[in-house]
């Protein structure tokens, strides 16, 4: 299977920090796809072209809630609706790794594309009147003027939790695709067809189980390795001062 | 979705330049006068219907300069194959004009196959305008054989009531047909809007809040969208129109698409002024805006469940 990058969003861990909004903005703002423009940004009625947000949803009723943050962008998606349907061509999908990318100098503006995006991942430049949307840092991933370490997308960088992880997910070693193996990782409206590249991890409640004689410090942990006395020990626990 | 002027007065304009070359070629063995100028003056009329379209269409793009572009993909984009249709029929329809201008350049078949081919065309502009529409699947209100059906049949409708018109002021002897035709078609466009209608009133969505953010419980509430100000999202696909508004709208289309212009063609029959006529397309015509307007209003996109709740 060819390559497809993607990220891998852990829901269980993504706090609602934004991190990932900002850091976005700032890196494509001011990289090839930019700038993205403000309109109002300090007025009323502000607005302004982003390619990443986070949605914050409530599941289940009070008491039994559960806030979920959930950050959304291109998923780049594997069979993308939004590129044959473009007339010009600037929408297209790399062979070589998969991402969906515009062709600023191709595109008319002309918006089909973001009508045949289920998801509203697209968005148009209010300034540069074409379409725009998240490119997975395609300006940064590949840059041999970064330490390998940066050559990931800004959001995963900035991800003060982790909960973004970035790669391959066709390549059934690598990071993203054991998580989604592992931890249950799932695609958005899976009913279209549209097989994004992007998954993410759900919700997961951990739970250890923990016995009573457990709490309780039964013996010093330098001593020589042995089998555990049952209950708590009342007499001395080291044999002299020395032996540790 | 909210609806884009540009885009309503593109599908209507051209909807109707396209019934009206329809109308033409179909009177086309009628003309046995030849006296009249009926046929090149409506058939000027139908190209300048669909220059206007093409002109709106421009409205629409953020880029107009680089429209030509948009020929590139038609391997695979419906909207591109109409950038080509639409260029195509109006060639054959000046081509057509000019035949009818200097007579004796090509013979009566010779006219017939250039009308039949122009009608062909015509005939595939609508299909590709109907699936520009009908191919995003998840637009579910779009995507159904209706769509192209609507826009076939209420452009030629639209088309014939015009043409009705224009053989009144010009040449009598043709109104009969027109007149049956537009009737006719007005009739059939009512009957083909209301399966529409009701095909769109009972629309089960394959998407939901669950699907969209991939949660299986039952109770799922938007808490922030992301963002206090608006965006692409929150203005493009949504029009902000109350549910009664759009019902009450679904009324007046049709009422004064079908309705009154057919009551006004039958009342031609008693009182024949030419002014009830043109009154009738012009009736029709606006009706056809807001039948337009509220194609796209309707249309859900599946990407409003993520922007349901400012925050
Ligand atoms: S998420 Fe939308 S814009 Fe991105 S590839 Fe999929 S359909 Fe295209
Ligand atoms: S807006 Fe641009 S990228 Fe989107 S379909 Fe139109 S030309 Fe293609």
């Amino acid at each position: 299977m060819s390559k497809q990058l993607a990220l891998v969003i852990d829901l269980n861990v993504c706090v609602g920090c934004h991190a990932c909004v900002t850091s976005c903005k700032e890196w494509n703002t001011s990289g090839s796809a930019g700038a993205l423009p403000d309109e109002r940004p300090y007025g009323k009625d502000p607005s302004g072209t982003f390619f990443n947000r986070v949605q914050t949803f409530e599941v289940g009723e009070f008491p039994n809630v559960e806030t979920v943050h959930f950050p959304k962008s291109c998923l780049h998606c594997e069979d993308p609706p939004c590129v044959p349907v473009c007339p010009t061509g600037a929408s297209y999908k790399r062979e070589e790794d998969g991402i969906v990318l515009v062709d600023y100098d191709k595109c008319i503006g002309c918006e089909y594309c973001s009508w045949a995006c289920p998801y509203g991942a697209r968005e148009i430049d209010t300034r540069q009147k074409v379409m725009k949307k998240c490119t997975l840092c395609v300006d940064r991933i590949y840059d041999p003027e970064l330490p390998e370490s940066e050559r990931k997308p800004a959001c995963v960088l900035a991800c003060p939790t982790s909960a973004r992880l970035f790669g391959d997910v066709n390549d059934p070693d690598s990071e993203v695709s054991v998580a989604i193996r592992e931890e249950g990782g799932y695609q958005l409206m899976p009913e279209w067809g549209t097989n994004p590249a992007n998954h993410y991890l759900p919700r997961r409640k951990q739970r250890i189980t923990i016995h009573e004689d457990e709490l309780i410090r039964a013996d010093s942990p330098l001593k020589k390795e042995g089998v555990h006395p049952h209950g708590p020990v009342e007499d001395v626990t080291l044999d002299d001062v020395t032996s540790w | 979705m909210n609806p884009a002027f540009s885009v309503i007065f593109l599908t209507t304009l051209i909807g109707t330049g396209q019934g009206l070359f329809i109308a033409v070629v179909f009177g086309q063995p009628y003309s046995g006068s030849g006296t009249s100028n009926y046929g090149l003056v409506a058939t000027i009329l139908a190209f300048a219907f669909l220059a206007a379209g093409l002109f709106a269409s421009f409205f629409h793009l953020g880029r107009p300069e680089r429209a030509w572009r948009a020929v590139t993909e038609w391997r695979t984009s419906w909207l591109s194959r109409e950038v080509i249709a639409l260029p195509i029929a109006m060639i054959l329809v000046l081509i057509y004009a000019l035949l009818q201008w200097i007579p004796g350049l090509v013979d009566g078949k010779g006219m017939n196959i250039i009308g039949l081919a122009g009608v062909f065309v015509m005939l595939a502009l609508f299909f590709c305008t109907g699936m520009i529409y009908a191919c995003v699947k998840f637009l579910q209100e779009w995507a159904t054989p209706w769509t192209i059906i609507n826009y076939t049949v209420l452009g030629t409708a639209s088309g014939f009531v015009l043409a009705t018109a224009l053989s009144a002021a010009l040449d009598v002897a043709r109104l009969g047909e027109f007149k049956g035709l537009a009737i006719a078609f007005t009739l059939i466009g009512l009957i083909t809007r209301l399966f529409s209608f009701q095909r769109n009133n009972r629309i089960k969505y394959r998407s939901s809040i669950q699907t969209a953010v991939g949660i299986k419980h039952r109770k799922i509430t938007q808490r922030s969208m992301g963002h206090t100000g608006g965006s692409f999202n929150t203005r493009a696909f949504f029009h902000h129109c109350s549910h009664k508004l759009i019902s009450n709208l679904r009324l007046v289309v049709i009422v004064i698409v079908f309705v009154i212009p057919v009551a006004m063609l039958i009342l031609y029959g008693y009182l024949p002024r030419e002014e009830i006529l043109w009154a009738a397309f012009i009736v029709q015509y606006i009706g056809l805006l807001a039948e337009r307007w509220l194609f796209f209003a309707q249309a859900n996109h599946p990407q409003n469940l993520y922007y349901q709740t400012v925050g």
